[in-house]
């Protein structure tokens, strides 16, 4: 079983190295650190997407909430969110030259991923 | 809208596939330099209301009704949204700006957005359907009070990125988004919550809609909110300086910031030190400043208290927003009043804090200096130890947070969350280096340039606009569930919806609730079981006590108890009290100048009150003698027979008894006196008796023989235009 971590209050020893810092000094460094703590935390979500990113965006695209969630969940089925959603509907609509909608409501429908995966595979 | 209209739900639900919200983004109140009202000038108000409820004092300050600088929030979120429109009406009159909706319970894990008006439980869900109603309510309303009204609620849950489009769509004005609190109080996954805040601020960024942090929640579920302090500055610019680089304005990131402790701990002493040091720290980011609710029990009054304590430290630091908890919070979801009382205590408190650092200054030395640097260098401490334990990640899964010990030290109690754990565990999805999403608004990679687009450009472009360039795309959904939504809910009380029906409320329209308050001559255990049984015997169904308070461990104890009646008022079955009818000032004056007469007046008994028998009778305040009434004043505590035989001599046409004092009844018992006195002098017939207090009933005054009575509100031209009508009378009778 895990211990509980305890400590008795040793502000007094830890704080030795801000003791001679200005006011000006802690409140930039008390910044670096926030900004230390962060930065590792927008790297992942500049690199990652997730099911919820994914319907935002096809509602942008003017699916309702329902149609979204549809679309998404058939990417994921197929192994394609690394593309994007909205990627997925637009390559669609280009290939087969019909609107947005009727290429979401159709991959909601679970028609048409294999025309779509084929055209990334030749562009890979 | 009328003022004196109720407001039509139907119609505000009605063509709400096509409502277009006015405008997108947040506005803050306009200030209003070298501001006068009545004889006071003030230092810190925004501009005036066109329609309001002023406090109730300010009938002695030529009806005033100053506005303090600070945005004014109340929470509004009783299950229906319907009947939360007309609350929202209450409040903005009594000066709220700022209307947030809380979400229904579980909302935080529905993956989606909630679609059509179920019902909700501590909360409202929050749909487009739901919100399009309530912003064009608020359209309404802001055009009623002359003040635009920010409308909020939360972008937060599994499905935050969703609802912040769904916000900017529908013109929602700020959020709270903060994905510490999904993790720490929702147990929603930590990397998929970080993931999508980034998506959910840009968006808000977009649409200029306000952001509030959630930190003010450790305060709440801290078992000593004091020693949270060093992490709530932790949590406060991990949330800031995340949103900064995503891209959103300081103006528009706001802290929610409580202070931690209420009296009876020294309040001041702990939360103003606290204060400083995250406005020191947190300069240039706007300021919420919420009001604690830790330690609300279901005294009203008692929390009422804190709350002002909270104000007097919004007013010595600073505030952009101040935040209102309802004083009922303690003991039941918010009832309509609580919210209007809410707002009344900020208003009253802001504007009479009015200038306060302009009059007193907070020391910079001693305790207050040594105070705020120590917590600062504790939040400090906290972050270095954070990022040597690996970051932000495993410091939480460390049970870093929300632990009882004032860091450094700890516990050993703080909240422990596993990375790779709660609601959305394992549901993020690395991006190829072919990712596309073409829509603007839209955080991280996005090879735009596959498809020809440089950055600068809109994504939208592709597909001829998205919905935040053409909102004829939005797609919008009525109801889906057949059973639960507002037609059915209001077909229910249809028969109280603007009819001759009526039924009290607290939240719901005709929800029969009421509350009785009494007080027994008994111990708490025996006052609770008689205090319900009163409650049977008036009839009252689903009776509960709400509130029991020691007067007295034997003597006394006081109970407020709720409970519903099941009978509903025929408005057209009352008797209303006739409006008396008031004589035109140039009327009576001619009538004195040709008939002059005098009376005579006093306070009676042993009351030494005198201010308002003064104000009825002095020229200066516009009474009686105004109009050429003689007036023979007698000064306070004048025996019964010292006014009638003055009245005798002076040959007065009338008698004005003043009587404030009313325990057991004494006012009555004097009214009752005078009027056998004058019997038994013999001048009663032509003797005009008239009794005016705070405590007097009109009613009651007559059936101890006066000829009027006048209560509280009562002013000169009243009194006035009563005598001369009376005096006409006699003449013509004689």
């Amino acid at each position: 079983m895990a211990t509980k971590f305890t400590r008795l209050d040793d502000y007094e020893s830890r704080r030795v190295h801000l003791k001679n810092l200005t006011d000006e000094e802690l409140k930039e460094y008390f910044w670096k650190l926030a900004d230390q703590t962060v930065s590792p935390l927008l790297e992942l979500a500049k690199n990652n997407t997730s099911p919820s990113i994914e319907r935002s965006v096809l509602m942008r695209m003017g699916f309702s909430s329902m149609e979204a969630k549809a679309i998404v969940d058939k990417v994921i089925a197929h192994q394609m969110m690394g593309k994007g959603c909205g990627h997925i509907v637009y390559r669609y609509s280009t290939l087969k030259g019909i609107s947005i909608r009727e290429a979401g409501l159709s991959l909601s429908g679970d028609i048409g991923f294999d025309e779509v995966l084929d055209s990334f595979e030749v562009n890979l | 809208m009328k003022p004196t209209d109720q407001m039509n739900i139907h119609e505000i639900l009605s063509n709400l596939e096509n409502y277009v919200p006015r405008r997108s983004g947040w506005i803050w109140r306009i200030p209003e330099s070298n501001a006068v009202y009545g004889n006071y000038e003030y230092n810190d108000l925004s501009t005036p209301l066109t329609n309001s409820v002023p406090l109730p004092a300010s009938k002695s300050f030529h009806h005033i009704d100053p506005q303090p600088i600070q945005v004014i929030t109340t929470e509004i979120a009783s299950g229906r949204f319907e009947d939360d429109i007309r609350r929202m009406r209450m409040a903005a009159w009594h000066g709220a700006d700022h209307i947030m909706v809380i979400r229904t319970a579980g909302q935080s894990h529905f993956d989606g957005l909630i679609e059509g008006t179920p019902q909700g439980v501590g909360g409202v869900p929050i749909s487009r359907k739901q919100i399009r109603a309530q912003r064009k309510a608020l359209d309404m309303i802001e055009d009623e009070v002359g003040r635009p009204i920010n409308y909020h609620s939360y972008v937060s849950g599994v499905a935050g990125p969703e609802i912040a489009v769904m916000f900017a769509e529908e013109g929602v004005n700020g959020a709270h988004q903060d994905p510490q609190y999904n993790v720490l109080y929702r147990n929603i996954n930590m990397i998929r919550s970080f993931v999508d805040a980034a998506e959910s601020k840009k968006i808000m960024k977009h649409a200029g809609i306000l952001q509030i942090d959630g930190a003010h929640n450790a305060n709440a579920t801290a078992m000593e909110a004091s020693k949270v302090m060093p992490e709530l500055l932790v949590q406060h610019a991990i949330n800031s300086m995340f949103s900064v680089k995503v891209g959103m304005d300081k103006n528009l990131i706001a802290l929610s910031t409580v202070p931690p402790i209420a009296s009876p701990a020294p309040d001041l002493k702990v939360n103003l030190p606290y204060a400083v040091a995250l406005r020191d720290f947190f300069e240039g980011f706007k300021m919420r400043a919420q009001m604690n609710t830790k330690y609300m029990e279901s005294s009203t009054r008692e929390a009422t208290v804190t709350h002002v304590m909270n104000m007097f430290i919004s007013k010595l630091t600073s505030a952009d927003i101040q935040s209102t908890i309802t004083p009922d919070e303690g003991r039941n979801v918010p009832w309509h009043m609580y919210n209007v009382e809410a707002c009344d205590t900020a208003k009253q408190t802001l504007v009479g804090l009015d200038g306060l650092l302009d009059i007193v200054e907070v020391k910079k030395e001693g305790y207050m200096k040594d105070k705020v640097r120590e917590i600062k260098e504790r939040a400090v401490l906290f972050f270095e130890e954070l990022l040597e334990t690996g970051g932000y990640f495993e410091a939480v899964e460390k049970g870093f947070f929300i632990d009882s010990g004032n860091y450094p030290e700890r516990n050993g109690d703080g909240m422990k969350r596993a990375i790779h754990g709660g609601v959305g565990n394992d549901s993020i999805f690395e991006r190829d280096k072919d990712y596309f999403a073409p829509v603007p608004a839209h955080f991280g990679m996005n090879n735009v340039a596959q498809y020809g687009l440089s950055e600068s450009e809109n994504p939208s472009k592709l597909i001829q606009g998205s919905t935040f360039e053409d909102r004829k795309k939005i797609q919008y959904i009525d109801e889906l569930d057949e059973s639960d939504n507002v037609n059915v809910r209001m077909s229910e009380s249809e028969k109280y919806r603007m009819t001759n029906l009526v039924k009290p409320e607290v939240e719901w329209l005709a929800d029969g609730v009421i509350v009785l308050d009494m007080t027994l001559p008994v111990s708490v255990k025996y006052a609770e079981a008689a205090a319900l049984e009163i409650g049977r015997r008036f009839n009252l169904k689903e009776a509960i006590v709400i509130h029991k308070e020691i007067l007295h461990p034997a003597e006394a104890t006081r109970i407020q108890l709720k409970g519903k009646v099941d009978f509903d008022i025929d408005l057209t079955k009352l008797v209303l009290e006739e409006e008396p009818i008031l004589l035109s000032d140039e009327e009576m004056r001619s009538y004195v100048e040709k008939y002059p007469f005098k009376i005579v007046a006093g306070t009676v008994g042993e009351d030494e009150h005198s201010v308002g028998l003064r104000e009825i009778i002095d020229i200066k305040h516009g009474g009686i003698e105004k109009y050429g009434i003689e007036c023979e004043y007698l000064g306070t505590s004048v025996p019964i027979a010292k006014l009638v035989d003055a009245a005798i001599e002076l040959n007065a046409k009338a008698i004005l008894i003043s009587t404030i004092i009313s325990h057991d009844d004494i006012h009555y018992k004097n009214m009752k006196k005078i009027h056998d006195y004058a019997i038994e002098k013999g001048v009663r017939g032509q003797l005009i008796l008239i009794a005016g207090g705070t405590q007097v009933s009109p009613e009651l005054a007559k059936k101890q023989g006066m000829d009027e009575g006048f209560s509280r509100g009562t002013k000169g031209h009243h009194v006035a235009s009563f005598l001369i009508s009376k005096l006409k009378e006699l003449d013509n009778a004689n």
